[in-house]
């Protein structure tokens, strides 16, 4: 029984400490803020969501200690990371800040146009 | 929906009361006779029996961390590549979705999939912006990805 909790805790705390290299090393790699933002905003909800998982399973399983708090941090953390990714990858955009040039298409580049001579359109009334 | 879970903890209490024992094993007892009565009685209600719904909200959970354990391990696979050969690309997606909770629901799920985040929903709220990664694999994958989790999110919703 104890090795088996050992081996559940020891996977998930690397495994989540894996995915956090990685997203490291994907913010220094990758070549602009969006391509960033993929790393950044998947990797790390999974590593640290592992390594939280394994910190539970170590109280839950070796001290007997079922610690709900950690769970409720899963589940914010679950609920915020995607919505900051979003929202930097948003800000950056409307700031004006250019896509790498590797960049094969852009959609969003008429409908920001559009908008912002709508805008204008508004303010001269 | 809420109606229907309302009126099964309702039965459970009132069973609770006839048996004169307040623990919770009888709230259970009571809470399965009222879902019980629930489904005889399904064709008085106006929406779909709640169980199926709490069904397809469990699928979609599933569905999820399939999709953020497949998504971390290819931001994994393009990462450690020796050579970077990236062709991101932002697009268009036009979603069939109308209230706000699903749409926030379907850019998360969006965000948290292999390769795309969503940089916009147009103010209209027919079009979702979204960044991809790798064009070359992804662009008609990930349609069909769209399709599934936009299906699972209207399945959770359909009254």
């Amino acid at each position: 029984m104890t090795v088996i909790a050992n081996i559940l805790i020891v996977t998930t705390i690397v495994v989540g400490l894996i995915f956090t290299i990685v997203t490291m090393i994907g913010i220094l790699r990758l070549p602009d803020v969006y391509t960033r933002a993929h790393a950044a905003s998947k990797s790390a909800t999974l590593g640290v969501l592992s390594i939280l998982l394994g910190v539970f399973f170590h109280f839950w399983l070796k001290e007997d200690h079922f610690s709900i708090s950690l769970l409720l941090g899963i589940v914010f953390l679950f609920i915020t990371s995607p919505i900051g990714g979003h929202l930097m990858g948003r800000a950056a955009y409307m700031s004006g800040v250019k896509p790498t040039e590797l960049t094969v298409g852009d959609d969003l580049k008429e409908a920001v146009k559009e908008a912002k001579e709508q805008n204008m359109k508004r303010l001269k009334d | 929906m809420a109606f229907q879970i309302l009126l099964n903890f309702f039965i459970a209490v009132v069973w609770m009361f006839m048996s004169s024992s307040l623990t919770a094993t009888t709230f259970i007892i009571g809470y399965l006779i009222g879902l019980i009565l629930i489904i005889i009685t399904r064709r008085f209600f106006k929406s779909r029996l709640y169980i199926w719904r709490l069904w397809a909200a469990i699928k979609l959970t599933l569905l999820f961390f399939k999709e953020l354990i497949l998504s971390n391990i290819s931001v994994l696979l393009l990462v450690i590549r020796p050579k970077l050969d990236l062709h991101p690309m932002i697009f268009a997606l036009p979603t069939e979705l109308e209230q706000e909770w699903e749409i926030t629901l379907l850019s998360s799920l969006i965000t948290l999939t292999p390769g795309t985040i969503v940089l916009h929903v147009s103010d209209d709220q027919r079009t979702l912006y979204i960044h991809a990664i790798d064009v070359e694999d992804v662009d008609e994958a990930i349609d069909s990805i769209k399709n599934s989790f936009e299906k699972a999110i209207l399945e959770v919703s359909r009254a």
